[in-house]
């Protein structure tokens, strides 16, 4: 019984959040079985924490558990993008980025960004996909992925310019072809 | 402002995350600076890209109804170990009161046989058994494989110093510990675990100093191990085997 009425609590305050799991987790593994994978294992982690859960934002909350079950998959899958930590201490852009021919003068089409974007390292992908997509502030970011919000803003920095540059670089080679 | 920085604000005045003074600053300086200007409106421009939501990847249908399969399956398993349900705690809830009318029995008789205060301890440790596997939170206090962790943790919690060990190398795998009552006195309690099972391991002073011998006894379909060693009791409970339980019971008394 009380197991029902737990199940029942967890369903309405976590379950509508489930779209928003599986994008990040499909994001993060790149594929749409893993993903499927990923967010049933995180479902069953948050039940069975969900006692630790006291209602402030279900949404981040599922989130961070979606993001660390992602994570577990990735390093049992041997993913060789967790092999390269990102160096958080240059914090500055990089002066090779601020190239004047690198930047975006017209909407790039949803394939290309669809690819640019899946290309990028995991670490910029994540903070992209959260802040653009699933429209999150800074501060939640940062606690889904346990940043510092000078991190968040710095990481959001640097995989735009990437993203840009990717972009870029596809447009110019489609004029070129 | 360096345009270096102000190439870094740009994305936190992008996302509206700056405060007024900030936000000033840096439009003050894409007034003045052209490059920074235009790296702030492809910035604009590569959101507009983003903004679709085809890149969007909604859960399929068939996805939800996998999770709260799995979830209904999880909420029925975890009701409460090997079926333990209430029905099996009004069981004990009535033989516990059945033995509470058996001491006050035997206090008015004394001649008479009563259950023993082991019996009625006994009882108060299946109890507590049961309710730390039921309740998530209730089942630990503080979750560390590490001895020197779990170890300090007790100080000034209880008025002594449990023994903590890690018996991983013999498969029984130190969870954490947590703090219990029992015979109105704090107790320090140790939380292992052999592949699924659960052993709770009480410990607290033995009131007279010597040592007892193990007993094992069988209540409700867990196994029991008590015995008294260097002034302590202990006290160790799970639905694990006879053979392995006592097994964990030698361990924890070579490892003293």
């Amino acid at each position: 019984m009380q197991q029902q009425n737990k199940l029942a609590t967890f369903e309405e305050a976590v379950l509508p959040h489930l779209d928003a799991a599986y994008n990040l987790a499909r994001w993060l593994t790149r594929n749409d079985t893993d993903a499927e994978d990923v967010v049933q294992e995180a479902f069953l982690r948050a039940f069975k924490f969900f006692s630790g859960f006291h209602g402030e934002d279900g949404r981040s909350w599922l989130l961070s558990i979606v993001r660390n079950t992602s994570y577990t998959w990735m390093q049992r899958n041997r993913s060789p993008e967790l092999s390269v930590p990102v160096d958080d201490e240059l914090h500055e852009i990089e002066s090779k980025d601020l190239n004047p021919e690198a930047l975006l003068v017209q909407r790039a089409d949803t394939l290309m960004v669809r690819q640019a974007l899946e290309e990028l390292p995991v670490e910029f992908r994540e903070v992209l996909v959260l802040r653009e997509l699933e429209e999150m502030s800074y501060r939640e970011i940062a606690s889904i992925t346990d940043l510092p919000l000078g991190t968040v803003m710095s990481r959001l920095a640097r995989g735009r310019k990437r993203l840009q540059l990717a972009l870029t670089n596809h447009m110019h080679a489609e004029v070129l072809s | 402002m360096s345009c270096q920085k102000a190439q870094e604000l740009i994305h936190g005045y992008l996302d509206g995350e700056l405060d007024l003074a900030r936000s000033v600053e840096v439009e003050q300086h894409m007034h003045e600076c052209e490059i920074c200007a235009r790296a702030y409106r492809s910035q604009t421009t590569l959101r507009s890209s983003l903004k679709n939501d085809s890149l969007y990847y909604a859960a399929p249908d068939k996805l939800k109804k996998r999770v709260q399969a799995s979830l209904r399956k999880e909420a029925k398993s975890g009701m409460l170990p090997q079926g333990l349900g209430w029905r099996w705690l009004t069981v004990g809830a009535s033989l516990a009161f059945m033995l509470l009318i058996g001491v006050v029995v035997w206090r008015l008789v004394p001649t008479s046989i009563g259950p023993s205060g082991d019996e009625l301890l006994a009882q108060e440790i299946v109890s507590n058994h049961v309710r730390s596997l039921q309740l998530e939170n209730h089942r630990i206090d503080v979750i560390s494989e590490d001895p020197h962790t779990v170890k300090p943790w007790f100080d000034g919690k209880v008025d002594f110093a449990p023994p903590v060990k890690d018996f991983d190398n013999q498969g029984f795998h130190l969870y954490g510990g947590r703090l219990e009552y029992l015979k109105n006195r704090p107790v320090a309690t140790l939380i292992y675990q052999r592949r699924l099972h659960y052993i709770n391991l009480f410990i607290w002073p033995a009131e007279q100093a010597g040592s007892r011998g193990e007993v094992t006894l069988q209540r409700q379909g867990y196994n029991l191990i008590h015995w008294t060693s260097s002034g302590m009791n202990y006290w160790a409970i799970s639905d694990l085997n006879s053979v392995e339980l006592q097994e964990f019971a030698r361990l924890v008394q070579e490892g003293q």
